[in-house]
């Protein structure tokens, strides 16, 4: 498995330039290894910036970026290893594709590996299952596709590469309600069949609250927690007021609580708010 | 990478050369040309570096803004240097080696072609860099207007002019993005062999095909959202004035102009 962890790691654009900005501000974290992660920020905290040092796209100002223990920029020349190693899904991934059929765009990153063709075979055959594209879309051109088809072609690009490391910036964009809810589903497969790491960049705090085990905030630059999804959504007020939102549901409860009703939990996703409901009203009726 | 690419980039401020009127701007440019071309003796190019100086001084944009736009430029300087370093026979020898030959003249011209070549790229960054794109073709395309009457698409050509502009950050932006994708998938562009990088090329320009077709489109059907039908009837929201300050950088620079068609007779 890969152990990710960042030392002081600053980025600045456009350094000597008007532009000049730091995205970046001396962040230490270090990336629990197996689960799923969701990653928050307001519009230009860093986050994007961030998650692009992990797989060696952006060579830090300062700090380092450590893989295993191993600074990733000590040998230039294994930084495509790094990459086959943690995988990165960027925003709107439909606008990379190029190859002729939709097979050959996936097999694309397999192919840098430098794998062999039976390998690249069952791995796009696995990924197809898990992300959802039936074979026979298989000999197509992936211009010829759907929005949501084209996506799911995208991300399946590097699933298909099974990285230890999966990251994905916002692959939900621009998808509506079940468009959205199916690409999540389709991590999910993927999570549970290789359970390889997962990074999920999101705006959504609902889909973050039933999908991530813990969550990284990011805030002007600086890493503002990165804890259990439970004990980041109980810090409501400090996430309010660096312009976050926490899911509808758990507003709900925290209200409820402050009209006396206390559930003692913390809530954040719709099927556990019921099933406490139910087990509230069940004691009541046994008493 | 590509966010280091400094031509045609423009930054906002307040100097006196910013205020210029960006018609009087285009031709004080062709006018510095003609000084820095009108020459052949370093005395005449001297006039040019000192308008260069003093232009750049004025403008208030850092001097390590311009170095980056020679930098970008160095292999044609350094080509440009190599032609006429060996094959200028003329002058004393300075050394030989086999039928490789540098001449003391050869030396002479390179450094003048250098220096000639720098101010001529400073000095028009000046332009781009304290006028903003959209004001730069609409002084264009009022400079141009006397060619309507002998059907010139002038409006036309603006037109195309400023998407074109307009449209360079954003393409820049988006071939960043699709490197950046494709690197993710392991393509090798800034790495690995010729044949590699060749392969990989294609990775990169056909995602870049296909959406600058699609923002093409986007473009036109927004446009004739908004009526767009050609320059015909067209107001403008900022009407080109120009002011005092404007003949006088004018007068400025055709003293300079002077000075270096005069040194350079004598």
């Amino acid at each position: 498995m890969a152990v990710v962890e960042t030392e002081e790691l600053t980025y600045t654009y456009s350094i000597g330039t008007p532009f000049e900005k730091t995205a970046v501000d001396h962040v230490t974290l270090s990336l629990r290894d197996g689960g799923i992660t969701g990653v928050m920020g307001h519009t230009g905290s860093g986050k994007s910036t961030l998650i692009q040092h992990f797989n060696g796209l952006i060579r830090p100002t300062s700090g380092r970026v450590l893989l295993d223990g191993k600074d990733i920029w000590e040998d230039k020349k294994n930084i495509r290893d790094v990459r086959f190693r943690v995988g990165l899904v960027f925003q709107y991934p439909e606008y990379q594709l190029f190859e002729e059929t939709v097979y050959d765009d996936i097999a694309f990153g397999p192919k840098n590996m430098g794998l062999d063709e039976s390998e690249i075979k069952r791995r796009i055959m696995d990924t197809a299952n898990d992300i959802g594209l039936p074979e026979e879309l298989m000999k197509r051109s992936p211009f010829e596709l759907s929005g949501g088809q084209k996506r799911r072609v995208a991300i399946a690009g590097v699933m298909a590469m099974e990285p230890e490391l999966l990251i994905l910036d916002e692959p939900t964009a621009g998808l509506d309600p079940a468009g959205r809810d199916m690409i999540l589903e389709h991590i999910k497969n993927y999570h549970r069949r290789t359970k390889n790491t997962i990074l999920i960049v999101s705006h959504s705090m609902e889909d973050i609250a039933g999908f991530a085990d813990s969550i990284l905030v990011m805030n002007k630059g600086r890493l503002f927690c990165y804890d259990d999804t439970v004990n980041v959504f109980a810090r409501l007020e400090e996430l309010t007021r660096i312009g976050l939102d926490v899911p509808q549901i758990t507003k709900v409860f925290d209200s409820l609580k402050h009209h006396g009703i206390d559930f003692g939990k913390q809530v954040y996703t719709v099927e556990y708010a019921k099933k406490l409901i139910l087990q509230r009203l069940a004691e009541k009726e046994g008493l | 990478m590509l966010r280091d690419i400094t031509i045609g980039q423009y930054f906002p401020g307040e100097s006196i050369i910013h205020r210029l009127d960006p018609r009087f701007k285009i031709v004080l440019t062709i006018l510095f040309i003609v000084m820095v071309f009108t020459g052949d003796k370093f005395i005449c190019l001297s006039v040019g570096a000192v308008f260069t100086v003093l232009v750049i001084l004025l403008s208030g944009i850092k001097i390590k803004m311009f170095l980056k736009t020679l930098k970008s430029l160095l292999p044609l300087m350094l080509l440009t240097v190599l032609l006429n370093l060996f094959f200028i026979k003329s002058g004393d020898v300075l050394w030989q080696w086999k039928f490789l030959k540098i001449t003391s003249e050869g030396v002479d011209i390179s450094i003048f072609m250098i220096v000639r070549i720098s101010l001529l790229l400073m000095g028009t960054s000046v332009l781009t860099y304290t006028t903003s794109p959209i004001t730069l073709t609409d002084a264009v395309e009022r400079l141009l207007s006397p060619l309507k009457k002998l059907r010139f698409p002038v409006h036309e050509l603006a037109m195309m002019m400023s998407i074109a502009l307009r449209f360079i950050p954003t393409l820049i932006e988006e071939t960043d993005k699709i490197i950046s994708a494709q690197k993710a998938r392991g393509a090798e562009i800034d790495s690995g062999s010729f044949m590699a990088r060749a392969k990989n090329l294609i990775s990169i320009l056909v995602p870049l095909f296909v959406s600058s077709f699609r923002r093409a489109d986007e473009l036109a059907t927004a446009m004739e959202c908004r009526c767009y039908n050609g320059g015909a009837g067209r107001t403008r929201l900022r009407q080109l004035r120009s002011a005092p300050r404007d003949y006088i950088a004018l007068a400025v620079t055709l003293i300079f102009l002077a000075a270096a068609i005069v040194l350079n007779i004598m």
